[in-house]
């Protein structure tokens, strides 16, 4: 079922992706990023030693909210602008749930547009990486 | 942690100054390797037929993704596999490293197949104190994205905290 502009409503929540990334998923990241920092796999390394752990990287939680997106847009139109800020430390194996909810649908130089407010959260409610998307729907 | 710390005029004077091109591979293989790192299970991500029925040239990249650096040795960041010139400028002797936020403007389509050329430049310097990590280095940096065809794709703007 392709989504259309007609069933966007605002307030409406985009369905959550629940992950719980191993060290295993961080190195595939690590793979397919090309960041190969060592605190995203690396008990050993300093910095991760003085956080007590590695830790999650950004960016995958940025790309989590892409994937957030993405699956609600399932394709039928194309991200204008995505962001995200990193808030807060995640840990490996620690729920991380990426979700959003549609802030405001509105039609400029004729393209159907919407605002989509997104986020990570933890377990206990924490939201660590909060972002907003812009996408236009194609009909 | 830092006590103190201060932008000196030399790190000032690097803001706007443009990196040297570098080239941004997009191949199906990479686009599999990303969206495999990130978890989907999207086949549109990972089967050309299925994107080309989805309306796409060949695998997307899926969204955050802005290809793959080149990897030349000596060149390219073994950490991080970008350019290493990118970060060369900018003496400030902060060892930690965190990543603040990520803004990403899609101005074109980026499918596999396609070669992007990224120029990089600082365009802000902030100091800022946390409770936490003491007083901290705030750079963004923005780089700019253009296809084989000459086509402004992409524009990126992120931040690191140095600390």
């Amino acid at each position: 079922m392709t989504l259309q502009w007609d069933d966007v409503k605002e307030g409406q929540a985009l369905p959550e992706i629940r992950k719980a990334p191993g060290v295993t998923q961080l190195v595939k990241y690590a793979a397919g990023s090309g960041d190969f920092n060592p605190l995203h796999h690396d008990y050993a390394f300093p910095q991760a030693k003085q956080l007590g752990s590695i830790i999650v990287h950004g960016r995958f939680k940025y790309a989590s909210l892409g994937e957030v997106v993405s699956n609600w847009l399932g394709h039928a139109g194309r991200i204008r602008s995505i962001s995200c800020q990193y808030r807060g430390m995640d840990f490996p194996d620690k729920p991380l749930i990426c979700g959003g909810v549609v802030r405001r649908k509105w039609v400029e130089g004729g393209e159907k547009l919407v605002e989509l407010e997104l986020w990570t959260k933890t377990e206990d409610g924490k939201n660590t990486t909060p972002g907003s998307a812009v996408v236009a729907l194609r009909s | 942690m830092a006590e103190s710390f201060e932008i000196t005029e030399e790190m000032r004077s690097q803001i706007g100054q443009e990196s040297d091109p570098w080239t941004y591979e997009v191949t199906t293989t990479s686009v599999r390797a990303f969206a495999r790192g990130v978890g989907y299970t999207d086949p549109v991500y990972y089967d050309v037929a299925a994107a080309k029925q989805a309306g796409y040239r060949s695998l997307p990249a899926p969204p955050t993704y802005l290809g793959t650096p080149v990897f030349l040795p000596g060149r390219s960041s073994d950490t991080f596999s970008g350019p290493v010139a990118t970060r060369r400028g900018l003496q400030h002797g902060l060892k930690g490293l965190l990543d603040g936020g990520t803004e990403t403007t899609y101005l074109g389509d980026v499918c596999a197949g396609d070669t992007l050329t990224a120029v990089s430049k600082l365009v802000d310097l902030e100091v800022k104190e946390s409770k936490s990590l003491g007083k901290m280095l705030v750079t963004t940096q923005e780089t700019r994205y253009t296809n084989q065809d000459g086509q402004r794709v992409a524009v990126q703007r992120g931040q690191a905290i140095f600390y």
